[in-house]
């Protein structure tokens, strides 16, 4: 039963990404983007070597820099998958430390109930009344300048919506019978948050990852455009894009490339979050919810 | 009405009055604070402590945090460390400047957020529905800043058809001129603005398109027309209304990146500038301010929210 469930699910999670043409293009250019960013260290090309006599050479996918040079003549094209890297690196980290974070306070909050979670949904509310553009730049002025403390601020302060929707399912969770029984029989709160509560709410906090994936690296690039992100010599899309404002009028290529980029891996992400919610919640697609 | 008012009031005054004390605390935790503005390395033990006794450092800090507090309810924010200007009033000057090009846009957005949004989620699944959503999809997935380069290379590089620094030409400033560098940061918020609005007002349409209250209309032979005018339109608009209160806080702090790329001289800027200079005061001036509209925004919306629905002032969900 619960095997046929798990099919139908998956297979209308499929019909919804198969029936949507714009979904399979971003996400296939989205592989590609990933792949090429991955494997950028074994193509023989030094991002960061001038080459003088060509500095602001336009793209030109005939001569040996594909997408054109930047202002010193370094390889853009091999600047674009550095700083690809740079971008998808801090995107996964903060995503992975603010689901840490919103798991763990959802789960507690939701099934301890009562003066806890009082606290920590005070907590959240508090957090999250700050609007996020001036509590992360706020907070980035406490930490040292490195990518460390960007992932740090981006993750530490992004949680409280995941946390949100964990609690919610938490508190759904706990009411089905074989969480009662678990905790009847004595199982500690933490065995049965790892392996009661957290797999039961996985299709929600999968979902809840892809849109927190897409607003981390949207949070870095802005960041990095306004000069309180990623520092130089490494750099990131939205640094790219900063140093691309002062050649703009001239050479508007490397304005194009990096934005573009950002829009296809955040509509991307986006893509597979709509998908995975008809993963989560069948109801979707039937039209019984939106 | 007013008891309601009360109950919400007694949840927000606490909240506001902890960030105020999680200002308060950034601020003295900040490694470079007002005090080491004022003093040199050269000073004696002494100036220094008589400068500390002037401004009241020497005082216990929950002393410090209440004569603090005191003077930002009297709209007192210190002194800028760096330009030694005083905060509330530069903010008086700036907080109109982005006033004038947030309201605009939002409304621009949110109108066209709610026509577009009724089309779409009333045709759902249809062409146009997707049309709009694909969009709204795309735009979400657009990073402010790079829209406003764009437009900046067509409209001010390539066409030379409008200014894109600042807000008036020097020696300027005629009402056209202030309206020809309003034009483009007005573009960009608009659009920056308009998705996540559209996306609300369709998804609510469609939940209510879903409503059995639609099905008994249908079934008594109404007009789609009619259904859709008498009765979703009514049910969509009361929380879209709503949203309304909890724009509030974008007027300080709505455009700072699009404020940044214009040169715009708005808080967007002075903000940006406060956090690269280091200059905390200002910083947590904004901080405070922005926390508190946005409380506030929410209280109001929660109040216009119970207006346009009585079940939820009287505590029923």
């Amino acid at each position: 039963m619960e095997n046929e469930k798990h099919w139908t699910r998956r297979s209308a999670a499929w019909l919804a990404f198969k029936r949507d043409k714009s979904a399979i293009i971003t996400v296939t250019l989205l592989f590609i983007i990933i792949i090429a960013c991955l494997i950028a260290p074994l193509i023989p090309i030094d991002p960061d070597e001038p080459d003088l006599l060509n500095r602001l050479a336009p793209p030109d996918f005939s001569s040996e820099h594909i997408f054109g040079t930047d202002e010193m003549g370094r390889d853009y094209f091999m600047r674009v998958l550095y700083g690809g890297r740079v971008s998808l690196l801090v995107g996964v980290l903060a995503m992975l430390t603010s689901l840490a974070i919103g798991i763990i306070v959802g789960t507690v909050s939701g099934l301890a109930g009562g003066i806890v979670d009082a606290i920590l949904m005070r907590a959240v509310d508090i957090l999250s009344s700050i609007p996020w553009m001036v509590l992360v730049m706020v907070v980035s002025i406490f930490f040292k300048p490195g990518l460390t403390s960007i992932i740090l601020v981006i993750g530490l302060f992004s949680w409280m919506e995941i946390a949100r929707l964990v609690r919610n399912e938490t508190q759904t969770i706990k009411e089905r019978d074989f969480v009662q029984y678990a905790r009847l029989c004595g199982v500690s709160p933490a065995l049965v948050i790892a392996r009661h509560i957290i797999p039961a709410a996985l299709p929600t906090i999968i979902t809840a990852s892809t849109t927190s994936l897409a607003s981390a690296i949207m949070t870095e690039s802005a960041l990095s455009f306004l000069g309180v992100g990623v520092q130089q010599p490494m750099s990131s899309w939205g640094s790219l894009l900063n140093s691309a404002q002062g050649t703009m009028a001239t050479s508007i290529y490397m304005a194009i490339i990096p934005g573009l980029l950002i829009v296809i891996v955040i509509f991307a992400f986006n893509k597979v979050g709509n998908i995975l919610r008809v993963f989560a919640n069948p109801q979707v697609m039937s039209g019984e919810r939106s | 009405m007013a008891k309601f008012i009360l109950r919400r009031l007694a949840v927000a005054v606490p909240i506001v009055l902890l960030i105020s004390i999680i200002v308060f605390a950034l601020m003295r935790a900040a490694p470079y604070d007002a005090v080491d503005a004022m003093t040199t390395p050269r000073m004696s033990e002494e100036t220094i402590a008589a400068i500390k006794a002037k401004y009241g450092y020497d005082q216990p800090v929950y002393v410090q945090y209440f004569g603090w507090l005191e003077d930002v309810l009297q709209f007192n924010f210190g002194n800028s460390i760096v330009t030694k200007q005083p905060i509330a009033q530069q903010l008086s000057v700036l907080i109109p400047h982005t006033m004038m090009l947030v309201l605009p846009s939002y409304l621009t957005a949110y109108i066209l957020a709610i026509v577009l949004g009724l089309i779409a989620g009333s045709h759902r699944g249809g062409k146009l529905d997707h049309i709009i959503d694909g969009i709204a999809s795309v735009l979400i997935a657009v990073p402010t800043f790079w829209l406003a380069m764009l437009l900046i290379f067509v409209f001010g590089y390539t066409l030379r058809a409008l200014p894109f620094i600042g807000m008036q030409t020097v020696g300027d400033g005629s009402p056209l001129d202030i309206l020809r560098h309003f034009t483009l940061p007005y573009i960009t918020l608009t659009i920056a603005f308009l998705p996540d609005n559209l996306r609300y007002v369709r998804s609510s349409t469609i939940t209510q398109t879903t409503q059995d209250y639609v099905q008994v209309q249908e079934a008594f032979g109404a007009k789609k027309v009619e259904i859709m005018f008498k009765h979703i339109c009514r049910n969509v608009l009361g929380p879209v209304l709503t949203r309304l209160g909890m724009a509030v806080p974008l007027l300080v702090t709505g455009a700072i990146i699009t404020e940044s790329i214009f040169s715009w001289p708005g808080v967007g800027p002075y903000f940006i500038n406060a956090i690269k200079g280091l200059d905390y005061p200002i910083v947590m001036a904004i901080l405070l301010l922005s926390s508190t509209l946005t409380i506030l925004g929410n209280l109001l919306a929660d109040v216009l929210c119970a207006i346009a629905d009585p079940r939820i002032r009287q505590g029923v969900r």
